[in-house]
């Protein structure tokens, strides 16, 4: 590596405002922000990988139970109807509503998993201090630019407003899969809050040395 | 947390970007390249400066999802029939049936989500895009606050489409009631969509670029 590509790399530009900043290792629990704009430019979060992981895996696991398993029924004048996730995807499948229904499968399940598969793949070598998959990088920005299209917290959100809408008008029972799916939302928060982008490009650029 | 004080690495007193120091920074993992580097080496997404077509996407797509929310609002949201009648609800129109349930805290978040939310962002990214039109150089901090808050919140929009889908998948009750979906849920959605991409087209360098010298 020559000094002109080592000082490139020792750079960081705040992706909000493009001012140049100076990497330096930060003490344990500190964070630094951006000059001008304040944005965050990295936290110390070392021992998080393993974490993220091993949230990954459970929300992974909890989301594939969120869609297999009954997500709620109602019933009303001895008239029994039981939905699953899959089932309120495919509300909109009827005319030309029917795109939607594909972008909502995206939204609430599809791009979810893509997003804990693409973590898993990137960062799974890592705990156990292998070398990263061919296309780890590319998981990892990929599980990033996909953040603001998963939407499966927002579904939970949904699903409450629903429920409290025909509380009225027929009784209805909550199934393992609307926990399942609660349990997804919770932990996919928790395992965000500990992504420090700039540790773990870092952390990927070093299991390659 | 305490916060750390990474200095500039630019000329010993102002900030210099990546810009002017002929180097072109990755958006998606911060990675700094040379200039004409088109791809990210470390995770290859592509690499721009300075999006100059940013404004033009902005107001493109911001139009398409005002255009989107018109049917959105006219169209009806659910079609509910039971058996005495058939009936159709607005999205205003749900959310006064929530306050005639006395669900006030649903229906404010109801009303949040789908009117305050969408208006809401549809002035914010107009105010946004027209401020750096005219190279504004008021309240840089503020309008960057307000970039982030849209790109946070825009998505919250989608409840309302979520809340369709659950009650049409579920209300399905043969003769004693059904609900289906109306097709201002699908324009809405739309609406959603192409407006959390007229603010992922927006480029928030471009707010702190007007006091800087002009480069390239
Ligand atoms: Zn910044
Ligand atoms: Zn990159």
């Amino acid at each position: 590596m020559t000094d002109a590509q080592q000082y490139l790399d020792d750079l960081v530009a705040c992706p909000q405002c493009d001012t140049l900043h100076a990497a330096q290792d930060l003490p344990e629990g500190m964070r630094a922000c951006c000059q001008r704009c304040g944005h965050v430019l990295m936290s110390t979060q070392r021992t998080a990988v393993a974490r993220i992981i091993a949230l990954a895996l459970t929300a992974f696991v909890l989301m594939i139970a969120a869609v297999t398993f009954p997500f709620l029924s109602l019933n009303a004048g001895g008239v029994q109807n039981a939905t699953s996730v899959i089932d309120a995807v495919l509300a909109f499948k009827d005319g030309l509503a029917f795109p939607l229904a594909v972008a909502t499968a995206f939204f609430i399940v599809v791009l979810p998993l893509m997003r804990l598969s693409a973590l898993i793949y990137a960062l799974g070598p890592l705990v156990t201090e292998r070398k990263p998959h061919p296309g780890a990088r590319f998981a990892f920005g990929l599980a990033e630019r996909l953040r603001p299209w998963s939407m499966a917290e927002i579904f939970i959100v949904g699903v409450t407003v629903a429920l409290i809408k025909v509380a009225g008008m027929a009784a209805v029972t909550i199934g393992p899969a609307f926990w399942a799916f609660a349990g997804v939302v919770v932990i996919t928060i928790l395992k965000d809050q500990l992504i420090c982008r700039y540790s773990i490009w870092e952390a990927l650029d070093q299991a390659k040395a | 947390m305490q916060v750390f004080d990474l200095g500039s690495s630019g000329p010993s007193q102002g900030l210099t970007t990546a810009r002017a120091a002929g180097l072109v920074a990755c958006r998606t993992c911060g990675q700094v390249h040379h200039k004409g580097a088109e791809r990210c080496k470390r995770c290859q997404s592509p690499l721009i400066s300075r999006d100059h077509q940013s404004l033009q996407k902005v107001w493109a797509w911001l139009i398409a999802g005002i255009i989107a929310y018109i049917p959105a609002n006219t169209y009806p949201m659910l079609l509910t029939s039971t058996l005495l009648e058939r009936s159709e609800s607005t999205i205003i129109g749900g959310v006064v049936d929530l306050m005639h349930y006395g669900a006030y805290g649903i229906a404010f978040v109801v009303f949040f989500a789908s009117v305050v939310i969408p208006v809401g962002k549809f002035l914010a990214i107009m105010y946004l895009a027209v401020s750096v039109q005219r190279a504004s150089q008021a309240n840089q901090h503020g309008r960057h606050k307000a970039y982030d808050l849209v790109e946070f919140i825009g998505r919250w929009s989608m409840i309302d489409v979520f809340v369709v889908a659950i009650l049409s998948a579920l209300v399905q009750l043969d003769t004693i009631a059904t609900i289906n979906p109306g097709i201002a849920a699908v324009s809405f959605a739309l609406s959603v969509i192409f407006t959390m991409l007229a603010a992922q087209a927006f480029d928030p360098r471009l707010i702190w670029d007007v006091d800087r010298t002009p480069h390239d």
